[in-house]
């Protein structure tokens, strides 16, 4: 099953530094919710490692994440698929564009993820609550991360 | 009527053991050194599988055994089969995809097997299974009927062109279109008979061992026709010799057609209970059940219904897009065929029908019977009709039913079938009594003061039973008939052992079958005991399906105790140095003719057995004989089902507060188990008009897969069901029996969205009939009324 998203974030920093921040895998790392690998296959591709609970599904999710679409540093489309073994599969991207505003810089993400398998019959119903808080934490993370601290 | 005779209200015998947790059920039998299977499934619909890779697998603790596709095919196990041939309209067969146990190259639906782990315990098998990694280049997918013959939909099987398994019709399509240029009025509706998740209470279960000294198979299951798994199992998949493949189905806890068909699980755990030398046990989980038990429905229809002026049925035209799965189950042939168009003249003298039908692959789990068949997909179809009908043209239901009944018998439909015994205004007047339908407007008005607004619907359903004439169905591709057997042991003390080949999963079979010896030999009915559902034991029988057992099932009985009874006479008669021609048998008592002389049931039993007062040149020993028998034609319960609803205006939440059932099938053996066989027939259809849909995402995802999101119904969405009977005995078997298993499932669902249809004043809902689905169309009604004024 499918779902979307959409939400933006203003961060303090400039778009420059954003933009970096967005391709350290070290960042990425701390920020992602479960996240416990992402190693650096190429300046556009990571492999990762998740950990995920949605309602009764906990499940590691393994598999490899694309940047694609590069403009910097106003923004990228970063995708990914990750094989959650029984649990079933998830897969889906975001678009991430950056701008200028109030000093800062204003994230703005667009979100299509695709579920498959014991997620999708089980926990079809949380999902879009549970990627929502997963995005939330992200952010909350990410703008921790760009603030310093 | 004898105290446990026919049409005593027995308790039933089976209960004590349920009641007290001393049933046993597949999952019971525990075998010495035994294993647990534990599948790995697919999460896509529709998938090329790259690669299995089992390494890692294959060194976790306990693991005895990690199998796949491939091992199955180079073991040369047979697929599994669909054993009716349909043929499409232009006469060429219908198109069958192979179906192997475990998938290989391809996965076709979420939860298609890719391997399977053999390992000591659950957990151990569970945990390795997580670690087969299987490489998956996933395809697109359709998963809704009406889609998968369309140009750019996947085609899910090689060769099969617009995932089209054939395309089939009946009746006569010409004389049909002159009947709707001749008609006063059309009545047009499009139904979507939505899919449903069977959920019986126990899981399928499987438990399969091997014994190398005697090169035999023994498999336990949870099925309802062991000896029809056998044979396929057998014959088609090539396990093993029949003669050498034993199958048991002990306590079973509900099938209602979900446990008819031959599953891959099963012939897995044969397989690798053979390759592993242990016995191998498999048990579904709940989650596992709704991925891999056969579904049910599942069509798309438009059908049309022409009217004369005196609101007279001229014709009907129905064209239906059946879906059967990923692949085809047992019988799934046949449902949207012959169990479903030939039922579509309902209660009415039709004189022209004409339906056509499409069977589609799609990426979801196959779709087979499921209580009722096609037929409650057919009662749909003609009890909407006919209602929106009766209320286009201004008229009122009950009477635009009794205009159009069948009153003269036998009655040769347009669709095939032949009724033969039926008395359908009767069952409409008694139901009419019950409902007390001319109070209906009172309480309407009653209703509406409280902002609720009231309907009534009625479903006057027919129903083709006592599956089947083995000539009937073998002339309409059947690949097999569809008898019944039985043999009758009795003891030297008297006590009588019935063999079965029907098979009980909650029907109450140890009961009325005894009920029926105890009243033909007159003996005690705790001295009877009924055995089914071991090929060993038991002879070849057909099992339980399309409320058989009754109507095909006792009557194979009965049969056989007339059999016993001729024998006991010539017992009798030489105990008595009597003419055989001058003894009777009454109550249990044997009696020459004019005189005083008696031999009780026991002592004639005993004698057959010590056979002094005989040669064996004069007269067989022993007491024991075996009937097959054929139908010779379908019964037809039929009845009248009045659903009056409730439905809030504000939130669209129906509450049903009336239910009238008045049920024809024939002779009653145990009123109380018939009441207990409505009473389930009836929450089951309700549950598919208000609750249960099995419901498939854009990519083949099944969203509604556990019972957090797929609504089964409960005692309080249920009223207290008001029950009467008519009778009319069948005459097409020796008992009058027509059967009662699947009625109220049939007649249901149309009795339910009649009712609300008529609350909410539009026609324009579909199934289930949510709070949600039913404020909407609310909504729509409301917009289309304000726009009209």
């Amino acid at each position: 099953m499918a779902m979307t998203m959409t939400g933006e974030v203003q961060l303090p920093a400039a778009k420059e530094t954003v933009w970096a921040m967005l391709n350290d895998a070290n960042v990425l790392k701390a920020c992602i919710p479960g996240c416990e690998e992402l190693d650096k296959l190429s300046d556009t591709e990571f492999k990762a490692v998740a950990v995920s609970k949605i309602g009764p599904v906990k499940a590691r999710f393994k598999g490899n994440v694309h940047l694609t679409d590069l403009d910097p540093p106003n923004g990228y489309k970063i995708s990914g698929e990750g094989d959650g073994g029984v649990a079933g599969f998830a897969k889906g991207g975001a678009t991430v564009s950056l701008a200028d505003k109030d000093g800062g810089t204003l994230l703005t993400y667009n979100v299509e993820a695709q579920i498959g398998g014991k997620l999708a019959q089980l926990g079809q119903r949380l999902v879009n609550g549970a990627a929502k808080k997963m995005a939330d934490d992200f952010f909350a993370n990410f703008a921790k991360a760009v603030s310093g601290g | 009527m004898t105290a446990t005779g026919i049409g005593a209200a027995v308790r039933r015998k089976e209960d004590i053991r349920f009641i007290t947790g001393k049933g046993q059920y597949t999952d019971d039998v525990v075998r010495p050194g035994e294993t647990r299977a534990v599948f790995v499934r697919s999460p896509h619909a529709h998938a090329k599988i790259k690669r299995i890779d089992t390494a890692e697998a294959a060194r976790m603790p306990g693991v005895v055994a990690i199998l796949t596709g491939a091992d199955l095919a180079n073991d040369k196990i047979g697929n599994l089969i669909c054993g009716w041939m349909i043929h499409s309209k232009d006469g060429s067969p219908m198109k069958m995809a192979p179906h192997p146990a475990i998938a290989s190259g391809k996965v076709n639906h979420v939860g298609d097997a890719v391997a399977v782990v053999i390992a000591e315990t659950r957990a151990q098998g569970r945990d390795a299974a997580d670690k087969v990694k299987v490489d998956y280049e996933e395809l697109p997918a359709v998963a809704d009927p009406a889609k998968a013959q369309a140009k750019d939909a996947p085609q899910i099987h090689a060769d099969i062109p617009n995932n089209t398994i054939y395309q089939w019709s009946l009746g006569d399509e010409k004389a049909v279109g002159d009947a709707f240029r001749g008609a006063k009025h059309v009545t047009r509706l499009d139904i979507v008979n939505n899919r449903l998740v069977p959920n019986a209470i126990e899981p399928r279960a499987a438990l399969a061992e091997y014994d190398a000294g005697t090169d035999n198979l023994t498999l336990w299951n949870t099925s309802q026709n062991p000896h029809v798994a056998r044979l396929v199992i057998s014959a088609f998949v090539g396990i093993a010799p029949e003669h050498k493949l034993r199958v048991i189905a002990p306590d079973v806890g509900g099938g209602f057609g979900s446990k008819i068909f031959i599953y891959p699980e099963e012939v897995v755990c044969l397989w690798a209970a053979r390759k592993t030398g242990r016995p191998v046990k498999w048990t579904a989980e709940r989650s596992e059940a709704f991925l891999t038990d056969a579904h049910g429905r599942d069509h798309v229809t438009h059908a049309e219904m022409a009217f004369d002026g005196d609101g007279k049925i001229l014709a009907l035209r129905a064209k239906t897009i059946a879906n059967l799965g990923a692949y085809m189950s047992t019988f799934s042939s046949s449902i949207p065929t012959y169990l479903y168009a030939t039922l579509l003249s309902g209660q009415y003298g039709i004189p022209q029908i004409y339906c056509e039908v499409d069977a589609v692959y799609t990426n979801t789990v196959p779709v087979d019977a499921y209580r009722g068949a096609g037929r409650p997909e057919a009662t749909f179809v003609v009890e909407r009709l006919v209602e929106v009908g009766a209320r286009e043209m201004g008229l009122d239901p009950a009477d635009l039913r009794k205009r159009n009944f069948i009153k003269q018998f036998p009655h040769q439909t347009p669709v095939i079938m032949a009724y033969d015994a039926g008395d359908y205004n009767a069952s409409l007047k008694k139901a009419m009594e019950l409902a007390d339908v001319k109070g209906f407007g009172k309480r309407k008005r009653d209703s509406a003061r409280h902002g609720k607004l009231r309907g009534l619907g009625y479903s006057t359903y027919i129903e083709a039973c006592g599956i089947a004439p083995s000539q009937a169905v073998g002339s309409l591709g059947a690949g097999v008939g569809l008898w019944e057997s039985a043999e009758v042991r009795v003891n030297p003390t008297g006590s009588v052992e019935v063999l079965t080949g029907s098979h009980a999963h909650g029907q109450g079979h140890e009961t009325t079958f005894a009920q029926l010896v105890s009243e033909r030999l007159g003996i005690p009915f705790e001295n009877i005991s009924v055995l089914h559902g071991d090929t060993d034991k038991v002879q070849f029988g057909m099992g339980t399906y399309g409320s058989r057992s009754g109507a095909v099932g006792m009557s194979a009985i009965a049969q056989a105790l007339d059999k016993v009874i001729a024998k006991a006479k010539k017992v009798a008669a030489f105990m008595m140095e009597a003419s055989e021609g001058d003894i009777e048998f009454k109550d249990g008592k044997f009696t020459v003719a004019g005189t005083d002389k008696s031999a009780a049931w026991d002592d004639v039993a005993l004698n057959a057995y010590i056979a002094h007062k005989f040669t064996g040149a004069e007269l067989e020993p022993g007491l024991k004989e075996t009937s097959f028998y054929d139908p010779t034609n379908f019964t037809f319960p039929a009845g009248c089902h009045i659903c009056e609803v409730e439905v809030d205006s504000e939130t669209g939440r129906t509450e049903i507060v009336n239910w009238t059932a008045v049920d024809d099938f024939g002779t009653v053996i145990n009123p109380m188990i018939v009441e207990g066989q409505v009473h389930g027939g009836i929450a089951q259809g309700v549950g598919q008009a208000l609750l249960e849909g099995a419901v498939y995402d854009k990519d083949g995802q099944l969203v509604s897969g556990s019972f957090m999101d797929y609504s089964m119904p409960r005692a309080h969405d249920l009223p207290s069901f008001k029950l009467g009977l008519t009778e009319t005995k069948s005459p097409s078997n020796p008992l009058g029996i027509k059967g009662c298993g699947e009625a109220g499932a049939i007649a249901a669902p149309a009795a339910v969205i009649n009712a609300i249809t008529d609350a909410i004043g539009t026609e324009q809902i579909s199934m289930p009939a949510t709070a949600q689905t039913v404020w909407s169309a609310l909504q729509r009604a409301n917009a289309a009324r304000q726009a009209a004024e």
